[in-house]
């Protein structure tokens, strides 16, 4: 969500040792290390025991000396990876593993991982400077350091070897987690583990060239660490938390955003069995029950005034009308080159103007919204999917008037997020210290929310409207305007300097200022609007429309040009060689140029690049009287050195899933401000009778990695446009697709 | 409140509950299997699919008492060759993503493969299409389904 401004720093490992404070050390030390050598890495023998919420923790260790950890080996010899970013799907625990693994010389069998818990010092996103997951950035900040944490465990662990055998160190090898002198000695890791501890940190230890990779970039070495435990049920979420005492918390939210509490009469739900307490909270009424079922009954039995007087009020067809209106003059100028207004006055060729409209989208991720949270007055201990621990771990201590190092937030397994459960208000870490505080210390708390809850709660994809406009002239696109009517995510957040130029957020407009191809006048310009509807990133953020309007647009006027698609795109791409690499491989894996199509079927191609990940793709469909019926997909990636390509490609076949269900079928209208869809009977999703086969090739590339959790959501739209084009039929220009769809 | 008796993956649980509530809840709350999950609550997304008398049911639907004296299956209890043979598939092609889907695809899946050895996409389409997956690991899920098809052949 946040684009990778810079490079990792891989010395900022060593100043965030310096900076961290005794409670820090002290805190971690009791929590979750054991002996440690220096920064890098904790060996010990603390037994790994499953991936359940609470009983990772190793034992009490009893040196207190400051720990990086991000690697424990146990005696059992297993080699447990703590991830610092959220495992929701997308693969950091097997990545992070990967690259760890890779130059320790273990062998994947032995290799486990877990979430690193809450310390932005020792976890921090090298992209964010915090602690948190998102923009795609798992692999690319955490190439080279967890590389190194690999590479500096290998070299300790060889160094204890060889004071035990006492040898040169120069004359061990360790291959696939065995270490081995000449002489015929070896053992594994688990037996030096303890005794590396002693060994000194290399603070720049040599990594492998990448001819020596064994793991990384290999097909087929690398499963998934999580297949198993997703596979049998125990797996565990936040919803399964159950702690013995805990009360389950649903909160009546009021009908409109920015609507609030008038008055409640909370008598008939105190009535019903299993409910303990009603409590009003910033967010709504809060009911407080023993399980689900009774805090459900609870809330419906709640009767609640609601007052409306600074909710907004307007519903989606109002915002497509004023959208509209602002669309028919320029708004900010984000880029401007040539002298676009001067080209088009000209005359000559043919001026084509289109209008793109994107409806509200909600997450919806499989796992709804939920948290866990249990506090004495003093200590905190919280668990939940947190995407920002560092944020989320301040806003608890403040509402909760506890001190930072007292909250002991650790994130675990998320069922899905697709960029709900990170926001830049924080919004779910409040609304769980707030009801906490509500009732007061003791009983553990867990805030559900309903299906219903998760869908009607905002922090959607905001609305947009692309009204565009581009000439063509002796088959040459000339001219090229893009005015755009959105909503900011950013405006009014801590990521607002960040992200924000001008007044302009570039979250909205980023794809369209900056597109592929060589237009000699062009201009993007911005209406950003205020409207009281929280909005969110969601999966690939604003090219989930930007990425659309321009590949549907380039594609008419190629057309309109009498150009072929993709020959076209590849002649404007004179400065997008990587661009250009993944459109050419697509072609060729789809046999674009000679494929002989099925009467009634037509192809479409788009090609958007997102968080430095260049994506193309390719769709096959016909037309049915349901709508659209998508046979196939092609998909080439380029996301720079491929580190496990089984995920890329999973990655891909999802993320084209998740946008082809999306465009076709998803809206959240809202009718005098209320969101009216708030189940998946009414918000349709993408079922496997409506998936298409997939087939994906990974571009070979030198570039520094890059992410893949949210670049294969882009051209899947723009490419199903533009093959309906091909069969004659109106290019799609205001999604759903199929609106109206219900299922 | 009412005494009920569930029997769920061979055993026999006592549990005090609203006769309305959904069986999901008992068997995550009040039995503490948690492998069975919440998705949406009116029978749409499939997560919370669950055995009783052998047929698959989404007991977010099913009001606990209507279960009688009906064996009632979890993912935690799957034991069939086919219901093995799908979570080996399952993990030999890393199908799962988030994973919160995937208990009650893997019930419908076995459910499947227990009436149909052989099934065709079309079979797979008509048996899967309760159960979404916001992940859209679907691809994933129809060949791990052939594949536990093929592996029990032999």
């Amino acid at each position: 969500m946040i684009r990778l401004e810079k490079s990792f720093v891989a010395t900022e490992l060593p100043r965030a040792i310096a900076r961290m404070t005794v409670e820090d050390a002290t805190r971690l030390s009791r929590r979750s290390i054991l002996k440690t050598g220096a920064a890098g890495l904790a060996l010990g023998v603390y037994l790994a025991r499953g991936n359940k919420a609470f009983a990772q923790q190793p034992p009490a260790s009893p040196v207190n000396v400051a720990p990086n950890t991000f690697l424990i080996i146990g005696s059992d010899n297993t080699v447990t990876v703590l991830c610092k970013h959220i495992e929701m799907g997308q693969g950091p625990f097997t990545g992070m593993a990967t690259l760890v693994a890779e130059e320790l010389d273990a062998d994947w069998s032995q290799m486990r991982a877990d979430h690193a818990p809450s310390n932005p010092g020792l976890y921090k996103n090298l992209a964010f400077g915090v602690q948190g997951t998102g923009g795609s950035t798992a692999i690319a900040n955490s190439f080279e350091q967890m590389r190194k944490v690999g590479a500096s465990a290998r070299a300790m662990l060889v160094g204890a070897a060889a004071a035990e055998w006492n040898v040169p160190a120069e004359e061990i090898t360790v291959q696939n987690g065995v270490i081995r002198h000449s002489s015929g000695k070896e053992g594994r890791f688990g037996e030096f583990a303890e005794k590396a501890n002693q060994q000194p940190l290399l603070e720049n230890p040599k990594l492998k060239d990448s001819s020596q990779f064994r793991l990384i970039g290999k097909e087929g070495v690398v499963k998934r660490l999580d297949s198993a435990a997703k596979s049998n049920g125990s797996a565990v979420y936040t919803m399964d938390i159950n702690e013995p005492g805990m009360l389950t918390v649903l909160i009546a939210r009021p009908p409109r955003f920015g609507g609030t509490v008038a008055s409640f009469d909370a008598s008939a739900t105190k009535a019903i069995p299993g409910v303990v307490d009603v409590k009003q909270v910033p967010m709504g009424v809060a009911v407080y029950a023993k399980g689900f079922w009774a805090a459900r009954k609870g809330r419906e039995a709640l009767k609640v005034t609601w007052d409306d007087s600074k909710a907004e009020k307007r519903g989606t067809a109002q915002l497509l009308s004023e959208f509209r209106t602002l669309s028919k003059t320029p708004g900010k100028i984000v880029k401007q080159e040539g002298a676009v207004d001067a080209e088009f006055a000209k005359g000559g060729g043919r001026i084509i103007e289109a209008e793109f409209v994107f409806p509200y989208l909600a997450h919806a991720a499989m796992e709804p919204l939920n948290s866990y949270l249990k506090w004495d007055g003093e200590k905190v201990v919280s668990r939940f999917g947190s995407q920002f621990p560092t944020p989320d771990m301040a806003v608890i201590a403040k509402v909760l008037g506890v001190k930072p190092e007292n909250v002991d937030l650790k994130t675990i397994l998320a069922g899905g997020s697709f960029g709900r459960r990170a926001q830049q208000t924080t919004h779910i870490a409040f609304e769980l210290a707030s009801v906490a505080k509500a009732i007061g210390p003791g009983p553990g708390v867990k805030v559900v929310w309903t299906r219903e809850d998760d869908m009607r709660g905002g922090y959607y994809r905001p609305y947009a409207v692309h009204k565009m406009r581009g000439l063509v002239r002796d088959k040459k696109i000339v001219a090229w305007t893009d005015t755009i009517v959105s909503q900011s995510i950013m405006k009014g957040s801590p990521f607002e300097a960040m992200t924000m130029k001008n007044g302009l957020d570039s979250t909205v407009y980023e794809g369209s200022n900056e597109i592929p191809y060589d237009v000699e006048n062009f201009r993007c310009d911005l209406h950003q609007v205020e409207i009281g509807v929280p909005v969110l990133w969601w999966r690939s953020v604003g090219h989930t429309h930007t990425g659309y309007a321009v590949e549907a647009f380039v594609d008419e006027l190629l057309d309109a040009a009498g150009i072929d698609p993709v020959e076209g795109r590849l002649a404007l791409m004179s400065k997008k060689p990587r661009h250009a690499g993944v459109l050419k491989a697509v072609a060729e894996l789809s046999n674009w140029k000679n494929a002989k199509l099925a009467p009634g079927r037509a192809r479409g191609v788009a090609v958007v690049e997102s968080f430095n990940t260049f994506v193309a793709q390719v769709v096959e469909l016909s037309m049915t009287e349901e709508g659209p019926k998508v046979h196939k997909v092609w998909c080439a990636v380029d996301c720079g050195v491929a580190v496990n390509p089984d995920i890329i490609r999973a990655q891909m076949e999802g993320g084209i899933g998740f946008g082809l269900g999306h465009i076709l079928y998803a809206d959240i209208p809202l009718e005098e401000g209320r969101p009216v869809s708030g189940n998946f009977d009414t918000y349709r999703s993408l079922r496997i009778n409506e998936m298409p086969e997939i087939e994906v090739t990974i571009v070979q590339s030198t570039e520094k990695p890059s992410g893949v959790g949210e670049p294969g959501v882009p051209p899947i739209g723009p490419a199903v446009a533009n093959a309906i084009a091909k069969l004659g039929l109106t290019r799609p220009r205001q999604l759903p697709m199929v609106p109206g769809a219900s299922v | 409140m009412t005494q009920l008796t569930l029997k769920i993956n061979g055993q026999s649980h006592s549990i005090d509950a609203d006769p309305d509530m959904p069986l999901l809840w008992a068997i995550r709350e009040s039995v503490g299997l948690t492998g069975t999950k919440y998705g949406c609550g009116v029978a749409q997304c499939g997560a919370c699919t669950v055995f009783v008398a052998g047929q698959p049911v989404r007991s977010c639907s099913m009001p606990v008492s209507a279960v009688g004296a009906d064996e009632i299956t979890t993912i935690e209890g799957l034991k069939s060759k086919e219901a093995l043979a799908v979570q080996k598939a399952w993990v030999k092609l890393d199908v799962p993503q988030c994973g919160y889907c995937q208990s009650g695809q893997i019930m419908s899946a076995t459910s499947l493969l227990e009436l149909n050895a052989k099934p065709t996409d079309r079979d797979i389409d008509l048996a899967m299409n309760g159960n979404i997956c916001r992940c859209a690991t679907y691809v994933r899920i129809r060949a791990a389904i052939h594949d536990a098809a093929k592996s029990l052949e032999g």
